[in-house]
């Protein structure tokens, strides 16, 4: 099959094109730096101009990042940068829409827009940059902190339940949910690209290492030795496979649960539990999410992609269908309507 | 207020018809019981007769309250007049009580020797009980004796009169109002076509509704013409307004038609987000229907979306909006100080109700102008504009925006519950002599290195306007403060400094580029009565009576709260003493007193309720002494 690709009006961009004058005030090692460089990597890739693309965010040390990307930037107030883009999008709907956002911005004071961003399913990518810690306020726990964090509030350890964003989102039905962590480059490259594509909220949390409050919180993801044990890659319709020598695997158990078996011997790849982002219903994406370390190894990866209509394309239907029904409006008219008399 | 003048028309079955030119009538009832829709009809039948005419409708704040209870009442008072009216009117010439709590809670305003019209049916032990009466007040001779008292069985006749038509009890009940306000038709000599055309569009699926209310209307008609209980009717002639076509507007109508008629004619989008209250949700109702002019409305989450949306698409590039009253204001400060920082146009409606916290939420307040001025964190000065009136809110909303896109920031527009629910005539202007907002998005960058510079500001101070979309212009903007003219971030002091002076002049600067303030009376003399807002009328009506009383008092109007237009320092010192009527405790008398240092004394009212004529002019007397 051949097929004819369009031609680009606009010349082909390279990652440096989309670097801003600003210098980047992150700490050394932090991990919004690899997710930058992955950014800015996955934009030229995408066959839109530089200046149809806007990045909002709220306040952190992640929502700095508009201003290291040379497009058009919103740094907005803190967990509202869901609802900022929203007013972009409905005002601009030609617009790529980012929103850059971390685990107190969204879950904690943005919780609500983020919720309700989803549900709409806007069209606009949300990356959450989990480091688990409140960084730029230097280090608080946040509401993705383990219980038993200590932290600069939590000196005796943390109480809180953890929220797990990814059940969040799912909960809200997003319709593009994943996951990828900062220094896995080539993962983490193939994630932001998919959401990027994804017409509706595409969600993605990326685990980011937040060197100087919380280091190392998910290096049992990120070292060699762990790695393998500790998360699972998640890909359309194959099975879920994991262990140093692919000798794991994820099953689906009596009671909508999950359990980890070895494979060989009885248990066969065709036993596993194949991964399918497409189905409509989110409550396997939902269990995948439940999939928490110590007990399970964590999937990284497309946990969910479907298609519902998006909230800006039916704002702008809704605009049309008034036109095609009422006719162009006319301010003759409407000033005119209702009860009218003169005054002689 | 009814004054009878000779020569009246012929009079029909024996009934005298004499004329008026001024009544106040008041319909109170259940709020399950029709009032505000039978008020709605009379002020349409009277603004197509041509009379003046000015509305208060004020409903409980319960939906549903229990029927008959006290708190359950819900009230429509109209004023109708043959010259130009500017309130609905003080004391009541007419009164309807379609029940005891009705009668309980509305007595008190029925003008000594008015008329009192009352469903003597609901006046039964339960009606009574549900009052808390403890004696029928109907036989309370006393009490009775000060009215022109009309005991009529309305439901029993009504019901007699839909009968036939197969409708329940209740059906029938539900036509009550009908034949109520057909009385008063007949008493006030109204045309009962509009009505009836209304009543047959409404309800035009269901034919034997339509039946049913026709009938219910002219049964009370009817009532009036043929018992003897009626002697006299009345009539009052059409009033001499301006020559021109009108119609009939209430403040939030003419706040989305204003906006409706702006997206057009600037070939703008209006995106609009609100989050339900009252009593501004009305706008956000009349807008979601003008999808057609370039109107786009958002429903958001909450007021902190709704405000940060309007950031989001005023720095898109669209004409953003969004309106709440005192509660949803509170929570937009934060988002309002970011559109304050980023330097975008917007424009915030705040339909003022008491407070504070939740407070009276259907009742009218001039309570949050502080609010408006200082309710955010910072140096944070916005301009202000409040609307007079009703029809008012239709060009001031407009104008709201011209400031906000001429000089790239948030503007705030105040109305208030007794504005936005009020209705009067309004002169339909020509869509010709309409404004058009002048808005032109920069194309290229300004700076000389061919680069943007987003904070370079023209004469007016303004930075340019840029459309995301537009190749060579990316930016980045935020709620961190900002060098001047690069907009990059810039903490140091100096800056600061600068960027703070800057932003506060450029609002101040708006003086010099909206009208000088005018005033009614003479331009020197003893007493200056300054009002802002919706008090408008009933100030105006004070003065002009104290003026024809004789004494030297003069009226300015303010609509420019901040800044002050910039000739109001000339004027305020232009008299002996300045008296600030308000519907709160002081606050444009705190601005004036701090701006100015003139002794301004103030007169304050926190009740729910517009001010009384008769209130003002007494205090403007005394104040004159
Ligand atoms: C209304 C408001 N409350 C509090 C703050 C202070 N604040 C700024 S960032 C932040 C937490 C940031 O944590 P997170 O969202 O996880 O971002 P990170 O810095 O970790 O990237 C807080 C509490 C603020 N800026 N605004
Ligand atoms: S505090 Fe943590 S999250 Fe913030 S820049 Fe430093 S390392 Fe990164
Ligand atoms: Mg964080």
């Amino acid at each position: 099959m051949s097929v004819d690709l369009p031609t680009l009006p606009t010349p082909i961009l390279q990652s440096k094109d989309f670097a801003s004058d600003q210098e980047v005030r992150w700490c050394p090692r932090c991990g919004d730096y690899s997710i930058l460089a992955q950014m800015k990597k996955v934009l030229p890739t995408l066959g839109i101009p530089k200046e149809k693309f806007c990045f909002v965010s709220g306040i952190g040390c992640s929502s700095r990042f508009p201003y290291y990307v040379n497009t058009y930037g919103l740094h907005g107030i803190h967990g509202r940068a869901p609802a900022i883009a929203t007013g972009v999008k409905l005002a601009n709907p030609e617009l790529q829409v980012w929103v850059i956002t971390g685990d107190g911005d969204a879950l904690s004071i943005g919780g609500n827009h983020f919720l309700h961003a989803i549900r709409r399913n806007i069209d606009m990518k949300v990356i959450l940059f989990n480091n688990q810690i409140y960084g730029l306020t230097k280090g608080q726990y946040s509401p993705t902190s383990p219980v038993g964090q200590k932290s600069k509030s939590t000196p005796y350890g943390s109480i809180d339940h953890p929220l797990t964003p990814l059940s969040v989102a799912i909960g809200a039905e997003a319709t593009f949910v994943a996951r990828s962590v900062d220094v896995d480059i080539k993962h983490l490259t193939m994630v932001l690209e998919r959401a990027a594509h994804h017409k509706g909220t595409a969600f993605v949390e990326v685990y980011q290492d937040c060197n100087v409050f919380n280091p190392g919180a998910f290096s049992y993801a990120t070292e060699k030795e762990t790695r393998s044990d500790s998360i699972v890659y998640l890909e359309h319709g194959k099975p879920l496979i994991f262990g140093k020598n692919r000798e794991k695997g994820i099953r689906v158990a009596e009671g909508n649960r999950v359990e980890i078996v070895q494979l060989g011997g009885d248990i066969k790849e065709d036993d596993l539990l194949f991964h399918d982002e497409r189905t409509p219903e989110p409550s396997l994406a939902f269990l995948l999410s439940r999939m928490r370390q110590p007990e399970f190894p964590e999937p990284m990866g497309i946990f969910r992609a479907v298609e519902r209509s998006t909230y800006d394309e039916s704002v702008t239907k809704q605009v049309e269908a008034a036109r095609a029904k009422h006719g162009e409006g006319d301010v003759e008219k409407l000033l005119n309507s209702g009860d009218t008399w003169f005054v002689n | 207020m009814s004054t009878a003048t000779l020569d009246a028309p012929a009079s029909t079955n024996g009934k005298k018809l004499e004329n008026l030119e001024t009544v106040v009538i008041r319909f109170c009832g259940d709020s399950g019981d029709g009032m505000q829709s039978v008020g709605t009809q009379m002020t349409n039948a009277s603004a197509i007769f041509g009379n003046d005419v000015r509305t208060f409708p004020d409903f409980p704040a319960e939906i549903r309250a229990p029927a008959g209870s006290l708190f359950g009442v819900s009230g429509y008072q109209l004023c109708f007049s043959n010259h130009d009216i500017f309130t609905p009117g003080d004391a009541v010439d007419t009164l309807v009580a379609m029940n005891p709590a009705a009668l309980k809670t509305n007595i008190e305003d029925l003008k000594r020797g008015g008329t009192l019209i009352v469903n003597e049916e609901e006046f039964n032990k339960s009606g009574l009980q549900k009052a808390l009466y403890e004696a029928n007040p109907l036989d309370n001779e006393t009490l009775m004796a000060k009215f022109r008292v009309h005991k009529v069985p309305m439901t029993r006749l009504n019901r007699a009169a839909v009968e036939g038509l197969g409708l329940s009890l209740k059906g029938a009940d539900m036509c009550r109002n009908f034949f109520a306000l057909g009385l008063v038709y007949w008493l006030y000599d109204r045309d009962a076509k509009p009505t009836e055309e209304f009543i047959r569009s409404k309800f035009a699926k269901k034919p034997d509704v339509v039946e049913a209310n026709l009938r219910s209307l002219r049964a009370g008609m009817n009532y009036g013409f043929s018992t003897e209980s009626f002697t006299v009717h009345y009539h009052v002639p059409p009033a001499r307004l301006p020559t021109g076509k009108y119609r009939k507007i209430t403040g939030n109508e003419a706040v989305a038609m204003g906006l409706a008629t702006m997206a057009k004619l600037s070939g703008k989008t209006v995106v609009f987000s609100g989050y339900p209250i009252t009593p501004a949700s009305d706008i956000l109702h009349d807008l979601s229907m003008f999808k057609h002019f370039g109107v786009k409305t958002f429903q958001a989450e909450d007021e902190i979306a709704a405000m940060s949306s309007c950031v989001g698409a005023a720095f898109a590039g669209e004409l953003a909006v969004t309106a709440s009253s005192g509660p949803g204001i509170c929570l937009k400060g934060e988002a309002m100080g970011l559109g304050m920082m980023t330097e975008l146009p917007m424009v915030i409606i705040d339909v003022q109700r008491g407070g504070p916290s939740t407070g009276l939420p259907t009742k009218t307040e001039q309570s949050d102008l502080l609010l408006a001025m200082y309710g955010r964190n910072g140096e944070s000065p916005l301009p202000i504009v409040a609307a007079s009136g009703p029809g008012d809110c239709f060009s001031m909303i407009q104008e709201a925006f011209r400031i906000a896109t001429e000089f790239m920031c948030p503007v705030i527009f105040l109305s208030d519950g007794y504005i936005a629910n009020g209705a009067e005539p309004w002169r339909i202007p020509n869509v010709e002599d309409l404004p058009r907002l002048k808005i032109e998005h920069l194309a290229a960058p300004n700076g000389e290195n061919g680069e943007y510079l987003a904070y370079k500001r023209n004469e007016k101070l303004a930075r340019p306007w840029v459309k995301p979309g537009t190749k060579g212009l990316e930016h980045r903007i935020g709620g961190l403060e900002k060098k001047d003219v690069t907009g990059n971030i810039d903490y140091s002091p100096k800056n600061h400094q600068h960027m703070t002076n800057t932003r506060a002049q450029k609002v101040a600067n708006i003086a010099n580029f909206i009208p000088e303030q005018t005033v009614d009376g003479p331009a020197t003399g003893k007493v200056l009565v300054i009002s802002w807002g919706g008090t408008y009328g009933a100030v105006r009506t004070a003065v002009l009576q104290s003026q024809a009383a004789g004494k030297s008092v003069a009226h300015t109007h303010l609509k420019y709260m901040n800044p002050f237009p910039r000739n109001l320092e000339a004027i305020l010192k232009s008299y002996e003493k300045v008296l600030v009527p308000e519907l709160n405790c002081g606050q444009l008398r705190l601005l004036l007193r701090n701006q100015f240092l003139v002794d301004a004394k103030g007169y304050n009212k926190v009740e729910g309720k517009p001010f009384l004529v008769n209130e003002l002019v007494n205090v403007i007397n005394e104040f004159h002494g």
